[in-house]
C-alpha cells in the first residue's frame, strides 16, 4: 500500500473516530423538579435491566452537620451478577463499583451527572473491558436520555 | 486505480456516515450544552447565551472556537464533535440572536501599548475579572453561582477564550459593554479609542502566562489506591475504620460490595465498603465544582481474594483530569494523600 493511500486511510479514520467520541462526563439538565427527576432516573435504571442498589442522601448529611444545601443525591446501580464476576475477573475495577449517577437540583430543574464509562478503558485496559464499558456508557446514554426527556 | 477506488468509496463512507448521522443543533445542543448553559440558553454557569448584547458582539468563528476549544481548567471541555456539528449548535444558537446577521470581526492584531493597558485594567477590569485576568471567583467552575449576579465575570486569561476572541472582538465588547451584565461600555467614560487598544493589548498579553498556571492538570497515571494488608477481612475493616476517624473523617457506615443488588444476606462476605465523609471538605468541594458528587462517599473498599487482604479506593487525583476543573485540583490531590493515610494508618 503506497504511503498517500495510508495516510488517506489514516486521516478518514481519524476522522470518524473524532466523531463518535466526545467529552469526559456524562451530564444533562432535566427540566423535572428535583424529585420527580430523582423518580424518572430509578425508573428508567431499572428500564434498562439495571438494579438501583442504594442512594446516598448527601444533602441530608450536609444539613445534619448544619451546612445549608440543596438536593443532592448520588443513586447507585447495576447488574448482580456482572458485578460479582467482575469482581472476580478484574478486582483493579472494585472501587468503581456499583456504577453511580449524582443527582443535584439546579434552581427548578435537576442535574445528572456522571463519568462516561469509556473513560474506563484508559485506567483498565483489558479488551474485554472496553466493550462493557461501551456497552455501559450506551445504557447510561440510554437512561440520562429518558431521564432529558421526561416531562 | 484500485487505490483510487478505494479512497473514493472511503470518502464516501465517511460522507454517508455524516450526512445519516444528520446533525440537528438543537438535539445537539441539548445533549452537549443544555446541562450548564440551561435548556434554552439561559444559563447556569457562564453567560447566558441568549443575552442580546452576547448576541451582538459574539461571533460565529468565537462560538465555534470556544465549542471547539472548551475553557481549558474550567468546566467547559474541549469537543470533538464534528465540525459539521459544531456549525449546527452555532446554528442553534444563533437562532436565540434578535439580530438578523451574526457580527464577524476582522483578524488583524490590535496594536497598543501592553503598560499602559496595564495600568488601566488594574483600575477599570480587575475588580471584576481579577488582577491577571483570573475571572471572578467562581467563574465557570460552580453551577452554584449567587443568585443575585446575571453572570460572573469570565477569566480573560485563559487560553481557550484568547483563541476564541480575536482582538477585534475583545475591542468591542469594550467599546460596547454587554447590557445586562456589569460589563459596562467604556465610551461612556470618556475613553479614548487609544486607551481601548491598550487594554486589548494587555488583555491579549495573558497569552504569554504558562499555560500551566491558567488550566493546570494533575499528573498521575494511577487510577486506583491499592494498599495489602497484613491483618485479616474484620480486622482491616476495623482499622480502616478507625483510621478514617483519626484522619478526621466522620465514619458513616460499612456495607457489603453487592448490597442492594442481591437479597440482603447473599451479598459475598469478603468485599466490605466502608463509608467515611469529612463535611467540611464535603461542603467545599460541592461550592466548588457539584460534579464531584459522583465519586461520594468517600470510601474505601476492602477485599479478600485468595487468602490476601487489600485495600482499594479510587485515585482522585486521577479523576481529577476528567472535571476540566482547576479548582479542583488541589481537594483532588488532598483527598489522593488523605486515602493513603488512612490505608497507611490502617495497616500499623
Amino acid at each position: 500500500m503506497n504511503k498517500a493511500l495510508r495516510l488517506s486511510i489514516a486521516l478518514l479514520l481519524f476522522g470518524l473516530a473524532a466523531v463518535a467520541s466526545a467529552d469526559q462526563l456524562l451530564m444533562i439538565r432535566s427540566s423535572l423538579p428535583f424529585a420527580e427527576a430523582m423518580l424518572a432516573l430509578q425508573n428508567a435504571i431499572s428500564e434498562s435491566g439495571y438494579k438501583v442498589a442504594r442512594v446516598q442522601n448527601v444533602d441530608i448529611g450536609l444539613s445534619k452537620i448544619g451546612y445549608k444545601t440543596d438536593n443532592y443525591k448520588v443513586v447507585f446501580y447495576g447488574k448482580a451478577e456482572e458485578a460479582a464476576r467482575l469482581v472476580e475477573k478484574y478486582p483493579e475495577l472494585i472501587p468503581y463499583l456499583p456504577l453511580n449517577v449524582a443527582i443535584f437540583a439546579e434552581k427548578d430543574n435537576t442535574i445528572l451527572v456522571t463519568n462516561r464509562p469509556g473513560v474506563l478503558a484508559e485506567f483498565f485496559p483489558a479488551p474485554e473491558l472496553k466493550t462493557l464499558f461501551m456497552d455501559w456508557e450506551k445504557d447510561l446514554a440510554k437512561i440520562l436520555n429518558k431521564v432529558r426527556d421526561a416531562r | 486505480m484500485r487505490y483510487r477506488i478505494i479512497i473514493f468509496l472511503l470518502l464516501f463512507l465517511t460522507a454517508g456516515f455524516q450526512a445519516h448521522a444528520a446533525p440537528d443543533g438543537g438535539e445537539l445542543y441539548a445533549r452537549n450544552c443544555a446541562a450548564c448553559h440551561g435548556e434554552k440558553g439561559e444559563s447556569g454557569i457562564g453567560v447566558p447565551l441568549t443575552l442580546p448584547s452576547f448576541q451582538a458582539t459574539a461571533s460565529d468563528d468565537y462560538l465555534r472556537k470556544t465549542i471547539r476549544l472548551g475553557r481549558p481548567g474550567r468546566v467547559m471541555p474541549a469537543s470533538t464533535l464534528s465540525d459539521t456539528e459544531i456549525d449546527a449548535i452555532v446554528g442553534f444558537i444563533r437562532g436565540w440572536g434578535r439580530q438578523s446577521r451574526a457580527p464577524s470581526f476582522p483578524t488583524t492584531p490590535i496594536q497598543g501599548n501592553v503598560e499602559h493597558g496595564s495600568r488601566l485594567f488594574a483600575t477599570q477590569c480587575a475588580t471584576c475579572h481579577g488582577a491577571n485576568g483570573e475571572g471572578g471567583k467562581g467563574t465557570g467552575v460552580t453551577f452554584s453561582r449567587p443568585r443575585d449576579q446575571q453572570i460572573m465575570a469570565p477569566a480573560l486569561n485563559n487560553p481557550g477564550f484568547l483563541a476564541a476572541a480575536s482582538d477585534a472582538m475583545i475591542k468591542a465588547i469594550l467599546v460596547k459593554g454587554r447590557d445586562g451584565t456589569p460589563m459596562s461600555h467604556f465610551t461612556g467614560k470618556e475613553s479614548a479609542l487609544e486607551d481601548i487598544n491598550d487594554l486589548v493589548s494587555f488583555i491579549r498579553s495573558f497569552e504569554k502566562i504558562p499555560k500551566h498556571l491558567t488550566a493546570a492538570v494533575l499528573e498521575t497515571e494511577q487510577a486506583v489506591l491499592i494498599k495489602d494488608s497484613p491483618y485479616d477481612l474484620a480486622t482491616t475493616i476495623a482499622n480502616v475504620k478507625l483510621a478514617a476517624i483519626s484522619n478526621n473523617f466522620i465514619f458513616i457506615r460499612e456495607q457489603r460490595l453487592a448490597y442492594g443488588l442481591v437479597p440482603e444476606g447473599q451479598e459475598d462476605p469478603r468485599q466490605h465498603i466502608v463509608y467515611f465523609c469529612n463535611f467540611n471538605m464535603l461542603n467545599s468541594a460541592l461550592a466548588t465544582d457539584p460534579r464531584v458528587g459522583l465519586f461520594l462517599p468517600c470510601r474505601i473498599t476492602v477485599v479478600e481474594q485468595n487468602g490476601k487482604v487489600k485495600m482499594m479506593a479510587v485515585n482522585p487525583k486521577r479523576l481529577s483530569k476528567i472535571f476540566n476543573n482547576t479548582e479542583l485540583n488541589a481537594l483532588c490531590d488532598e483527598m489522593t494523600k488523605r486515602y493513603l493515610a488512612i490505608m497507611e494508618d490502617a495497616t500499623i
